[in-house]
């Protein structure tokens, strides 16, 4: 590029890429909005303190628990609030367990005879189901089923008398809501750095099928334009447009969740590029021959689908088997994520990054020079 | 000086199709030829050869003495074209397009302006291609082609689809390119008209071979002096057979539509034996026209087909 005819050609070629895409108003939502509403989603769902509710069916021989007399309908009479369904004629009661620090416990009995709760058991309408037992109360469940056994649990206290967590417990629990340990710090960098694979995959797989479909590929090599301007420019383009939509979350994240990075900033900037490289290099190997949109689509697939799933964008690769583990760790998309996430809450630097970041690079620069040989213009 | 175009014994099969079978040609500079043929007889497949995007599998191609191999950046630059069908970014403006083609060959907004008004796209200068008339695409296709001043300009069939007046309009703008006489086209066309107006040579293509070749006159020479008669009977479903037993010359018969051709090389002693030869099976004429031979006919003659069906 030192002679400035070809800046000349690289920089329209910039501006049409350009323009092409923020010509396209759906850019707007699916490169901005839609992430954003996924971190929101998500977050919301996975931070706040949730209220639970167990479902728990009690066997009575008779409909009504005025006339039976044994501890569990004792202790729903006295404790409980009668809900009247008029749909439902099975009565029922409602117990709410307060606890600010982890969320309110609700108990919701329904008495039925045994036939009824084991159908609710196997649907999962029901967690629990309790049965007197001479003076005192036996209880059903799936020992495998967590949610059930915690309902055994709460349940338990709370007939015994003890809140779920006293105020002298209480004080050992310490909820963790400190930036850097919750889900939404772990969600963000993954959002991120997925955003990025998927805007380059197949923002140019589809760029490039287009026009290569269009014949408009081969009119250009028809004229003096220099092939690698051309795939340079549309990386250039892509990976600006990635980096407004990177920010634009952060931002985002940060107002509503109070999101923040730790670690050094110069550090998160080199790997975001060496990823975005790397991908669009990938994509641009993927998109080198294919001129059918079907051909396409089914190649982004089997490159993002896999790591999508195993790279650790929304939970943990660490669910996966052992011997898949280091495997996993050498996808592009886990080096990129796990090195991002750890400058975002690890307060990591360049001394962790740079390695990752070297291997993106020479990830992409390896594939865009293959797929620039065995690129198909025509 | 070397010809603007050479073409030496080119070959080029794909799978299973031979496209281009064996073709010489040789345009001269400043000179405008056409390859005339019906779909499927390989012009693309040549002119695409010509413009170095496809490789023969044999034979040689050289433009102003040069081959594409070695020289494919200075021949990039000198010649201009357009595609049978490209379709450019749709959401770019004309403008756009056009600075984008320019700034490949390094020229500037002068250039990108004179093109606009030589190919009269001027009020259509910030319009998105997507809303572009297929005619106005056309002359877009055209304009990306000239900028450049090619000397070689190859169109591969520039005006189809286009009404009659569109289609005029851009023959009068490569008439007026022929004026300058330094450029030398070549132009694949269905339309026999089109090779009539622009082309000093015409090439009737078909199945991969040039059938023959020459200025319209040349082609045509041989038979200036025969004329065409067409006729209709009044006589429908007659079979070939019945109309043409014993008749002084071939008559090509359409039972259909009850209309034949005979082609006759003295017309003043042939009328009257074909009226004579009428008369004597008792068939009854409703309509008669008699006409010079055409590129048309010829061809019609040459591959048993006609252009346009
Ligand atoms: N890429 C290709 N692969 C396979 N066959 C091809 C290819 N390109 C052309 N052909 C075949 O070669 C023959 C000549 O095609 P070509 O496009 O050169 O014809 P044409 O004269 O330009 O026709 P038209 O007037 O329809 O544009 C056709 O039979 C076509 O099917
Ligand atoms: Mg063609």
């Amino acid at each position: 590029m030192s002679n400035p005819i070809c800046h000349h050609q690289f920089f329209h070629l910039v501006a049409a890429h350009g323009k092409e895409i923020i010509r396209e108003p759906a850019v707007i939502f699916w490169g901005i909005i839609f992430p954003m509403l996924i971190s929101l989603g998500l977050g919301l769902s996975f931070t706040q303190t949730r209220d639970v509710v167990h479902h728990v069916g009690v066997i009575s021989d008779s409909a009504d628990a005025g006339q039976n007399d044994s501890k569990i309908h004792a202790f729903l009479r006295e404790h409980g609030q009668k809900v009247s369904e008029p749909t439902d004629h099975a009565p029922k009661y409602r117990l709410t367990v307060e606890n600010p620090q982890l969320g309110d416990t609700t108990f919701v009995f329904t008495q039925t005879d045994w036939k009824t709760a084991t159908v609710l058991l196997k649907r999962d309408r029901l967690h629990l189901i309790v049965e007197p037992a001479g003076g005192d109360i036996a209880y059903h469940f799936d020992p495998r089923n967590p949610d059930a056994e915690l309902a055994y649990l709460k349940l338990t206290k709370a007939i015994s008398g003890k809140p779920v967590a006293s105020p002298e417990i209480a004080g050992n629990i310490k909820p963790l809501t400190v930036t850097g340990t919750r889900y939404i710090d772990f969600l963000v960098p993954g959002l991120i750095t997925m955003g990025a694979m998927m805007s380059c995959m197949w923002g140019i797989s589809y760029g490039m099928i287009d026009k290569r479909s269009k014949k408009l590929l081969r009119r250009m090599v028809a004229t003096p334009m220099r092939k690698s301007h051309f795939l340079m420019a549309l990386m250039v383009v892509r990976i600006s447009m990635n980096i407004i939509e990177a920010v634009l979350l952060f931002i985002f994240a940060y107002l509503v969740f109070d999101i923040a990075v730790q670690g050094s900033i110069a550090a998160l900037a080199v790997i975001f590029l060496a990823g975005n490289i790397a991908f669009c290099g990938i994509a641009i190997f993927v998109s080198s021959r294919t001129a059918t949109t079907e051909v396409g689509n089914g190649l982004v697939n089997a490159v993002v689908l896999p790591m999508t799933v195993m790279s650790g964008i929304f939970f943990s690769y660490h669910n996966f088997p052992d011997w898949s583990i280091p495997f996993i760790q050498k996808l592009p998309l886990t080096l990129f994520t796990d090195g991002i996430r750890s400058i975002f809450n690890e307060g990591a630097g360049f001394a962790e990054t740079t390695i990752p970041a070297a291997i993106l690079l020479a990830v992409g620069g390896i594939f865009f020079s293959v797929g620039l040989r065995v690129f198909r213009w025509h | 000086m070397a010809p603007a175009v050479e073409v030496q014994d080119v070959y080029k099969s794909f799978k299973n199709v031979r496209a281009v079978r064996g073709v010489d040609l040789e345009i001269e500079n400043g000179r405008f030829a056409a390859l005339l043929g019906p779909n499927g007889a390989g012009k693309t497949t040549l002119v695409e050869m010509i413009e170095g995007i496809q490789k023969p599998d044999q034979g040689e191609i050289r433009i102003h003495g040069m081959p594409w191999k070695g020289n494919e950046q200075r021949l990039r630059h000198i010649i201009g074209l357009s595609l049978q069908e490209t379709r450019f970014i749709d959401k770019l403006s004309v403008w756009e397009i056009l600075r984008l083609f320019a700034s490949f060959f390094s020229l500037g907004k002068n250039r990108v302006n004179e093109i606009l008004e030589l190919v009269g796209l001027e009020d259509k200068r910030q319009a998105w291609v997507v809303n572009l008339s297929g005619g106005q695409r056309q002359r877009l296709a055209l304009g990306i082609a000239l900028l450049n001043h090619p000397r070689v300009l190859l169109l591969d069939e520039p005006t189809t689809g286009l009404d009659p007046n569109a289609r005029r309009e851009i023959w009068s703008i490569l008439l007026d390119l022929k004026k300058g006489a330094e450029t030398s086209m070549v132009l694949t066309t269905h339309y026999m008209e089109e090779a009539e107006e622009l082309c000093d040579h015409i090439l009737i293509i078909d199945q991969g071979r040039v059938l023959r070749e020459g200025s319209l006159d040349q082609l045509l020479a041989d038979e200036t002096r025969e004329k065409i008669i067409e006729f209709t009977l009044d006589a429908a479903g007659l079979s070939k057979e019945t109309v043409s037993a014993g008749a002084p010359f071939s008559i090509e018969w359409d039972s259909f539509n009850a209309r034949g051709t005979v082609i006759l090389d003295h017309i003043e002693s042939q009328l009257p034996q074909f009226f004579e030869f009428l008369h004597q099976k008792n068939l009854h004429m409703k309509n008669m026209e008699c006409r010079k031979k055409t590129l048309d006919d010829l061809f019609t003659e040459l591959t048993g087909r006609r252009l346009h069906e």
